[in-house]
């Protein structure tokens, strides 16, 4: 299933400077495990020692962040957007 | 001159330029302004704060920019009130209202905002943007009006009708975007990598803007005589205010402003409907689990706190407490304030007061300290919270009769003589 993954700034480049990949997945898991197989460094950059989500990333899925879903269980759709976002912002 | 030396990430400790960068490209973590303080304490004085403006201007030496000429208007040092009717219903000794009311916006955002663009004019920028609960919007738009930047503030679709008017009268576009602030902010953070020519306050140039929000701390201590308090309790949003409220006091004695090491508790309130730090600080959890908010406290409705974490910290390490109330709390903590200190907060302004009591009672707030609440935003700007609370009691003819017959038993005329200092 092709799913856009959305690039922060801070990422690019890792990317060569895009700021949308499409990478194939049907979880949030896989699809940010494919895109590090595309471009090498987003494993070490997103996930801790432990596997999960850093503290300070925030991944959301049609707009909905996936702490609120099954984190990286969460199932993607074809055609579905994924963004990665800074965590330290507003207030 | 200012004395920043650079920003370093909180968590990995990498170093970077004093540029508008807010996150580590590395970690994520969150940048922080680093400061030269051995060259801030042979310049930083008691003498020095006193000759500065009547704003926070006065603590350039410990803010993350310096101009002559800083986009201000007048915010900061705002009234420190002794509160010893407010004491008094609560048990509480020496009580002091930090009554951040008085900005020129009506809430404490001027002072992370005034710094903000004023860091954001010296890097070059034109436009001025935020996500907001309100009081950021107000703030936002008044000062790039005043900077002569256009403006560009993103808001959740339902806030307070007083707060999108407060924040459209200054001429900048305004924008209310169907959902939460959480959702409002999740897309600034996505605007910042397309719109790098733009500010967003309390996005890209966020480092900057938070260390606005020391000068708390500093006023406060230059208004106890330069004397720390026990205990301060201040309300959390994202938690940046509060951490910095921490920070503010070490820093005055880490440049020798004030004699001794001060050992301020800090306690957190929230609101029950948006309590994702008080709930962490009750379970002893080592995460921030965010939430979807449902309260009136809407300046406070930010279910995934960016700085929760280091708000939590921050009341761990100083032995505060942290703990939510209710609406009808909340409600209760506004009223409460207005009459017994004669201050009209927003509804942030009773969350904290809310808390205070419910730490009070509880004890946690002892009588035998000197406390400071931080009262950050006007109640002009939520009266919706007070529909059908408050209100003109009864509507009479203008006739002696039914005035009598309105105050009832009371307060019936007496005829007798005016005080004597009246006559």
């Amino acid at each position: 299933m092709s799913i856009t993954v959305r690039i922060p700034t801070q990422l690019r480049t890792l990317t060569g400077g895009s700021g949308e990949v499409s990478v194939e997945g049907s979880t949030v898991g896989e699809a940010l495990k494919a895109l590090d197989g595309a471009h090498a460094g987003f494993a070490d950059r997103l996930f801790d020692e432990s596997g999960e989500l850093r503290r300070f990333v925030n991944v959301f899925v049609a707009d909905e962040d996936v702490r609120f879903l099954d984190g990286l269980a969460t199932p993607v759709a074809e055609g579905q957007t994924l963004s990665i976002v800074p965590a330290v912002a507003g207030g | 001159m200012d004395f920043v030396s650079g920003l370093r990430c909180r968590e990995c400790g990498r170093a970077y330029p004093a540029e508008a960068l807010h996150v580590c490209d590395y970690c994520f973590g969150p940048l922080e302004v680093a400061y030269d303080y051995e060259r801030v304490a042979a310049t930083m004085t008691r003498e020095r704060i006193q000759s500065g403006p009547r704003s926070i201007w006065r603590y350039a030496d410990l803010l993350p920019v310096d101009d002559p000429n800083p986009v201000d208007l007048g915010a900061g040092f705002t009234p420190l009130i002794r509160a010893d009717r407010l004491a008094a219903e609560l048990g509480l000794g020496e009580l002091w209202i930090k009554d951040d009311t008085a900005n020129p916006t009506g809430s404490f955002k001027d002072r992370v905002v005034s710094v903000a663009l004023t860091k954001a004019r010296q890097l070059g920028f034109k436009i001025a943007a935020c996500a907001s609960t309100g009081n950021l919007a107000n703030s936002v738009a008044a000062h790039a009006a005043r900077a002569g930047m256009e403006s560009v503030v993103l808001i959740p679709h339902d806030l307070e009708k007083a707060k999108v008017t407060m924040t459209s009268v200054y001429g900048g576009r305004v924008i209310a975007v169907e959902g939460s602030y959480d959702d409002v902010n999740r897309l600034c953070a996505e605007l910042t990598s397309e719109q790098p020519s733009w500010a967003f306050v309390n996005v890209n140039v966020r480092t900057y803007y938070a260390e606005g929000s020391k000068t708390l701390a500093f006023e406060t201590v230059e208004q106890l005589g330069w004397q720390a308090p026990d205990h301060v309790v201040v309300p959390i949003g994202s938690g940046s205010q509060l951490t910095k409220v921490a920070k503010g006091f070490e820093e005055l004695w880490k440049v020798g402003v004030l004699d001794e090491e001060p050992s301020v508790r800090i306690s957190g309130a929230q609101a029950a409907g948006c309590s994702p730090v008080a709930t962490a600080f009750a379970e002893q959890a080592d995460a921030i689990r965010p939430v979807k908010p449902d309260t009136i406290a809407k300046s406070l409705a930010i279910g995934n706190p960016a700085d929760g974490w280091y708000a939590l910290e921050a009341i761990r390490r100083s032995g505060g407490a942290c703990a939510s109330v209710t609406d009808a709390e909340i409600i209760e903590g506004i009223r409460l304030l207005a009459r017994t200190e004669g201050i009209f907060a927003e509804t942030a302004g009773g969350v904290t007061i809310a808390t205070l009591a419910k730490l009070a009672a509880a004890g946690t707030v002892r009588s035998d300290e000197r406390v400071v609440a931080m009262v950050t935003g006007h109640g002009l700007k939520t009266v919706e919270a007070l529909a059908g609370e408050v209100g003109s009691t009864t509507t009479i003819a203008p006739t002696l009769a039914a005035f009598a017959a309105a105050m009832g038993d009371d307060h019936k005329p007496t005829g007798g003589p005016a005080p004597r200092s009246l006559r």
